[in-house]
This record gives C-alpha cells, sequence and structure tokens, in this order.
C-alpha cells in the first residue's frame, strides 16, 4: 500500500467516508465588499502605506508618476519590471534604469546590485495598505524582493477596498499565475528582544506612487 | 517517530529552572504581554467590527474541511498536479526524510534555504539532510540564531523570544567570526549579508505552509522577513512541507483566514508578505522555482478524526496566540514543553500526536482558566479537550495505587458534599487540624505532589455560616 493509499485510508475509515463521497453543503465564503468611492479608497491606502512607514502619492498623470519616481531614485541604478505602463510613463528612459529582463540570471545579477526595484502592482488593498503582485512576464518576483528599496506605481482605478473585493474580482488567482504576493510595508522582524527592525530579507522601503488613470 | 519522552519529573525540573531564572521571566513576559496587547488594538471594533463574525465562519469552514479531509485534499492534490507541481504523501518523519532526499540527491542539490516551518521541526529535517551531506540554512532570523545555538524554537512565531541581543552578539562572534556588536540593527544586517549569499547559491528551498488551498492547488506562506518569499522563488525547487490538516477549501476563503491570523498572531492587519504559490514559474514567468513539491505529512494527526471533539485541535492555524495568553506558558515558557508545539495548543497536540501514555503530564500544565479558548481565532476549545486528555490518563491508570486513593477521596468528599449535616461537622473538624503546619507534614501520596508547589492557607477561624448566622438580624 502506498503511503498516499494508508493516509486516505485512515482518514476514510475515521470521518466514515467512502472513497469519492461528495461532501455535505459547504459554509458559503464570506465575502463583503463596502461601498467606496475612490477617493476614499486612495486616501485610506496612503494612510495605511505611511502607518506601515512606507511612504505613498497621489499624482494625477504618468508623467507626474515618471517625475516622482526620478526624485525618488535621484539617477541611480535601479531595475524596473517589464509592465507596460512602467514604459508609457517614461520611466524606463530615466537615468541609471534598466529593464526588458527576460533571462532570469541578468535580472538577478542586477537585483543584488542595484539599490532600487520599480514594479507595478496588480492591485492595492486600501484597509491593509497592500500591494498585490502577480508574477507575469511583466512582473517578475525578485524586482520587489532583493534591491532595499521598493518602488511601486499603480493606477488609481486598481485600488480595492480589502481582500474580499480582491476575490470577487479573481476568485482563482493560479489559473493564470504561479504566484500572487501580499506586500503590507517593508520586509521586517522583530525576532531579537521584539524590537522591530525593517528590511531584514526584502526592502526595508517602500514607496507607492498612484496614478489617475482614464477610464 | 524520535522524541524525548518527559514523565512528570523531568518535566518538574526544567520548569523548576525556568521560574529560578528572572532573565528568562521576564524576556517571556514581556514578549507575551507586548503581543497580546498588539493583538488586542488590532481586533478593536472600529478596525475589524466583524471579528465575531469571522471567527466563527472561520470554525465552520476549518471543521467542514476536518470532516471531508480526504475530498478535498485529493482536490488539492488534482490542481496542485494540473499546474504543474507535484505531490508526496508521508505517513511519519521518516518518510518526509526520505521523500526531500529523493528529491534533492539526483538533482546534486548541495545546499538547502529553509523558511521557518513547524512542520519541518517536527521531522528533525535539517540533521537527515546532513546525514547525507546536504547543508540546510534556516532563514527566518530567529531559527538562524537558533540553528547556530542548536535549540529549539521558544514560540510559534517569535523563536527566539528567550534571547537578548548580547546572547546574539556573543553567538555572531563566536560562529561568523564578525566583531562584537550589540546594536539589534547591525545584528539583523549581519544576518541579510550572510543569509543572501545562500539564498542566492541554494539548489533548493524548503517552505512549510500555513494553508493549502484546495480549489486553487496553492500553498499560502504567511511572513514577515521575506525569507520565505526568497526561499520559494530564488533556488530552482521550491518543496513546501505541510501537515494534511492546513487545507482549505477554497482561495475566497482566505479572506476569512488572513483576517484572524497576523491579527490574532502579532496584532498586523496583514504580515508584511502572504506568498500564495501554486506550481512552477509559467511560461513567460522570468523567475521563480522550477520544481514545485508538496509534501503531505500525516504524522499522528488521522488519529484526531474520529472523536468529535478531539478532531477540532486540527483546525488550529498556528498564530499562537493561546500561548501569549496563557498563564502557564508565560511563567515556564516554551522549552519546558516536550515537543515543538508550546503552550496551550501544545498541550492537546502533542499527547494527541504522539500518544498519551508518551506524554502524560501535558493535559494537566493548565489551570483551565479558559483565556486561550476565547482568543483561539478559530475558536478550538482547549479546556474541554484537556478535560478530554486528563479523564482518558485517569483511565489508562485504572487499577494502580493512585488511582485507587483518588477514587476513594473523590467519593468520599462526594458523600460528605452531599450530606449538609456531615459537612459541617467535618469542616470544623478540618479547621482545627489544619493551617499552615499542614505542608511538610503531609505525607499521603497525591496530597505530597499537591502540596510541593502550594501552601494550604489556614482556614478562618469562624465559617460562613457562622459569620451568617451571627450578623443575620
Amino acid at each position: 500500500m502506498t503511503a498516499r493509499e494508508a493516509i486516505l485510508g485512515q482518514v476514510r475509515m475515521h470521518l466514515r467516508r467512502a472513497p469519492s463521497q461528495s461532501p455535505p453543503a459547504i459554509p458559503e465564503a464570506r465575502i463583503r465588499v463596502p461601498v467606496m468611492d475612490r477617493a476614499a479608497r486612495i486616501e485610506l491606502l496612503m494612510q495605511r502605506v505611511i502607518a506601515l512607514s512606507g511612504t505613498a502619492v497621489h499624482v494625477a498623470t504618468l508623467a507626474e508618476a515618471c517625475h516622482t519616481v526620478a526624485l525618488i531614485t535621484g539617477g541611480a541604478s535601479a531595475v524596473a519590471s517589464n509592465a507596460p505602463l512602467l514604459r508609457d510613463a517614461g520611466i524606463t528612459a530615466l537615468p541609471g534604469v534598466q529593464t526588458g529582463f527576460m533571462v532570469e540570471a541578468e535580472l538577478r545579477a542586477l537585483c543584488t546590485t542595484a539599490p532600487f526595484g520599480i514594479s507595478s502592482a496588480d492591485y492595492a488593498l486600501c484597509d491593509t495598505g497592500t500591494l498585490v503582485m502577480m508574477a507575469s512576464p511583466a512582473d517578475a518576483r525578485l524586482i520587489s524582493l532583493l534591491p532595499p528599496v521598493h518602488i511601486a506605481v499603480v493606477p488609481a482605478d486598481r485600488v480595492l477596498s480589502g481582500l474580499d473585493e480582491l476575490f470577487t474580482l479573481d476568485a482563482l488567482p493560479a489559473d493564470h499565475t504561479s504566484s500572487t504576493v501580499f506586500i503590507t510595508g517593508p520586509s521586517r522582524t522583530a525576532d531579537i528582544e521584539q524590537l522591530l527592525v525593517r528590511g531584514v530579507h526584502g526592502p526595508g522601503e517602500i514607496h507607492l506612487i498612484i496614478y489617475d488613470n482614464p477610464t | 517517530m524520535s522524541t524525548s519522552h518527559l514523565d512528570h519529573q523531568d518535566f518538574g525540573r526544567i520548569i523548576n529552572n525556568t521560574l529560578a531564572d528572572p532573565h528568562l521571566q521576564k524576556a517571556v513576559y514581556t514578549a507575551t504581554g507586548r503581543l497580546m496587547s498588539h493583538r488586542r488594538s488590532a481586533i478593536e471594533p472600529h478596525l475589524l467590527p466583524d471579528y465575531q463574525e469571522l471567527r466563527e465562519q472561520a470554525r465552520l469552514v476549518k471543521l467542514h474541511t476536518i470532516e471531508n479531509l480526504d475530498w478535498y485534499l485529493e482536490q488539492f492534490e488534482r490542481n496542485v498536479v494540473a499546474h504543474g507541481g507535484h505531490v508526496h504523501w508521508c505517513r511519519d518523519a521518516e518518510e518526509v526524510a526520505e521523500t526531500v532526499l529523493s528529491i534533492a540527491r539526483p538533482r546534486g542539490v548541495k545546499l538547502v534555504v529553509k523558511s521557518k516551518s513547524m512542520t519541518s521541526e517536527e521531522v528533525h529535517l535539517n540533521d537527515r539532510l546532513a546525514e547525507h551531506g546536504i547543508e540546510s540554512v534556516e532563514t527566518d532570523l530567529g531559527e538562524y540564531i537558533l540553528q547556530l545555538l542548536k535549540q529549539r524554537p521558544y514560540h510559534i512565531i517569535a523563536p527566539a523570544l528567550h534571547l537578548t541581543r548580547y546572547d546574539v552578539a556573543d553567538l555572531f562572534e563566536e560562529k561568523l567570526g564578525t566583531p562584537h556588536d550589540t546594536v539589534i540593527e547591525n545584528q539583523t544586517r549581519t544576518a541579510r549579508v550572510v543569509l543572501r549569499e545562500a539564498f542566492l547559491r541554494a539548489d533548493m528551498g524548503i517552505s512549510g505552509a500555513n494553508f493549502l488551498v484546495a480549489d486553487s492547488g496553492a500553498i499560502v506562506v504567511v511572513e514577515n522577513e521575506g525569507n520565505a518569499r526568497l526561499s520559494t522563488s530564488a533556488p530552482r525547487v521550491h518543496v513546501a512541507i505541510a501537515g494534511i490538516e492546513k487545507v482549505i477549501p477554497r482561495a475566497q476563503d482566505l479572506a476569512t483566514f488572513l483576517k484572524l491570523l497576523a491579527r490574532s498572531a502579532t496584532g498586523q492587519m496583514l504580515s508584511a508578505y502572504t506568498s500564495f504559490l501554486s506550481g512552477p514559474r509559467r511560461a513567460g514567468e522570468v523567475d521563480g522555482p522550477e520544481e514545485f513539491h508538496v509534501i503531505l505529512l500525516d504524522g499522528g494527526r488521522t488519529k484526531l478524526l474520529e472523536d468529535e471533539e478531539k478532531r477540532t485541535s486540527l483546525t488550529c492555524i498556528r498564530c499562537g496566540a493561546c500561548l501569549n495568553h496563557c498563564p502557564v506558558y508565560r511563567k515556564i515558557g516554551g522549552h519546558s514543553f516536550p515537543w515543538v508545539y508550546s503552550g496551550p495548543i501544545g498541550a492537546i497536540l502533542t499527547p494527541q500526536f504522539h500518544g498519551l501514555d508518551a506524554e502524560p503530564a501535558l493535559p494537566f500544565a493548565s489551570s483551565l482558566c479558559g483565556a486561550c479558548a476565547e482568543v483561539c481565532p478559530v475558536k478550538i476549545d482547549i479546556p474541554k479537550i484537556l478535560l478530554r486528555l486528563r479523564s482518558d490518563i485517569k483511565e489508562s491508570e485504572k487499577g494502580t495505587a493512585e488511582h485507587q486513593f483518588e477514587r476513594m477521596a473523590f467519593r468520599a468528599y462526594a458523600y460528605a458534599a452531599a450530606r449538609p449535616k456531615l459537612w459541617r461537622r467535618l469542616t470544623k473538624i478540618g479547621a482545627r487540624f489544619s493551617g499552615p503546619g499542614i505542608r511538610n507534614g503531609a505525607s499521603l501520596p497525591v496530597v505530597r505532589d499537591w502540596l510541593s508547589q502550594r501552601d494550604l492557607p489556614a482556614p478562618a477561624a469562624k465559617s460562613f455560616r457562622e459569620l451568617w448566622k451571627e450578623r443575620r438580624p
């Protein structure tokens, strides 16, 4: 008998269930999406990100988003994801910014040395100050992970009220991506004497730029 | 299964050492106190008005899953495979080690980076890998420190809470050869540099899983440092090890569980990183592992399923809130408990996973105050299960002298307590003969044990009944 058969057999014996016996009705998933207008969402999101010791700005155009990125990086070396909006904004053309990586080794090499990683985010959740990053050819995982500073540019219509709204819009993220990461503030630890230190293995700084996209 | 079995005496000795260590007492008390107050602020009604409804929903969903566990495990397996991953089933620790080795060896794995996994602590994986020349490095800061010290976690979510910056300074100087430095920020930076190199060189990453999501074939890993993200993103092979009870039916259920987990654990609304991972990297994705394996461990869990009450122990989401709120844990600390899970949840999981005869002391290490049940995000009635286990232990002791003595004593008590006149007469006699002196004089078997840690207070000069009679107009 394989371990699989043994374990499932034990489970069924103790629960008195037959193989492939469908379960009784499952409690309905609890999803509550509050009514919030865009301005309120953006205000709450910025408040939460700042409370997590990140920075957050709300700008009107992609050009302003690009200008903000330039102010943060100051021309230093940065790796930008392949997200189209970063190119449209002109961010990938800023001095010091490199982009277009499709080979992991090259991406990794730059991510280990560049002080800044610039990405888009698929969504932001305003009630917790969270960025939702789904891996895709446009957005690699390491850009928001290896460099000490992470800059994320998010369109205003992607600011959601919270997890409930996200799982309403996208009930099965695994169908289109291998990795959905919820980032809530900088990397942190309190493992030594319960004292908070930021930037353990991931970025110690997060900068969020929200821009008003035409809808 | 390799575990350290402690009898009453060992248990007592470690507890006494902990109680006699003022530094440890302060560290545990401060850390758990801080975690308690963080949790309280995070569930305040203006921040989480539906906290109680979320708990009830979490309880119902977890219970439903456990009661139909085979169904959801098979669904989980199908979906992992559909996304290009592999599922391995393991009955015990030995099979987990064999499975990890069977993945690692043909691929020439030399270095493994591990992110915090209580389940892998269950199976002593690092030792087994080392026997085969495979180095494994713990990457959670607290776990890394403990690995260098060769200690096991002190707390489910704050593994090194018993150590100070001075301990860490000494340790890093000795093991890493870095200058003696007691600044916590600098110590953290040292660990970042050392471990960053390991992440980039490792061939395999091993993680735990907070949840297995059946409808998605995904695992969910919750953390704050980014070490789990790195362990699951940088190496070319990712292996997740999880107990079979970790499965939940739907991704949508995360809207319930994630709101409860971090708040109950550290008082954060969400932890810094929650990774929802399904399969190896997809076509076109630039990074991520090329292989994705999930190891499902029984390890004693199926034994709990038969009994409706005991199976609720399997709904635990490992937030650690019951440890922080437990007056016993806060005094005796995590290392007094004989296995990886400490505190109230450890007191019910350890004897149930390993057998009552192996861990007979644990279910008695509780005052049954009920704080654990009150803060449990999935509403596990821990005191009730403790009582069940106590009763099971007493059943198994039938026929021993101690059992017979206890039985007689309680029968006598019940007889007297049900007869008011007799009770009055006996308490009067008792009051005359007892007093502080009884502590040393007690030589009856059970009474002696009981009084070894407690003083019997001197009885009042007059009983309540007498006082009442005098005061009544």
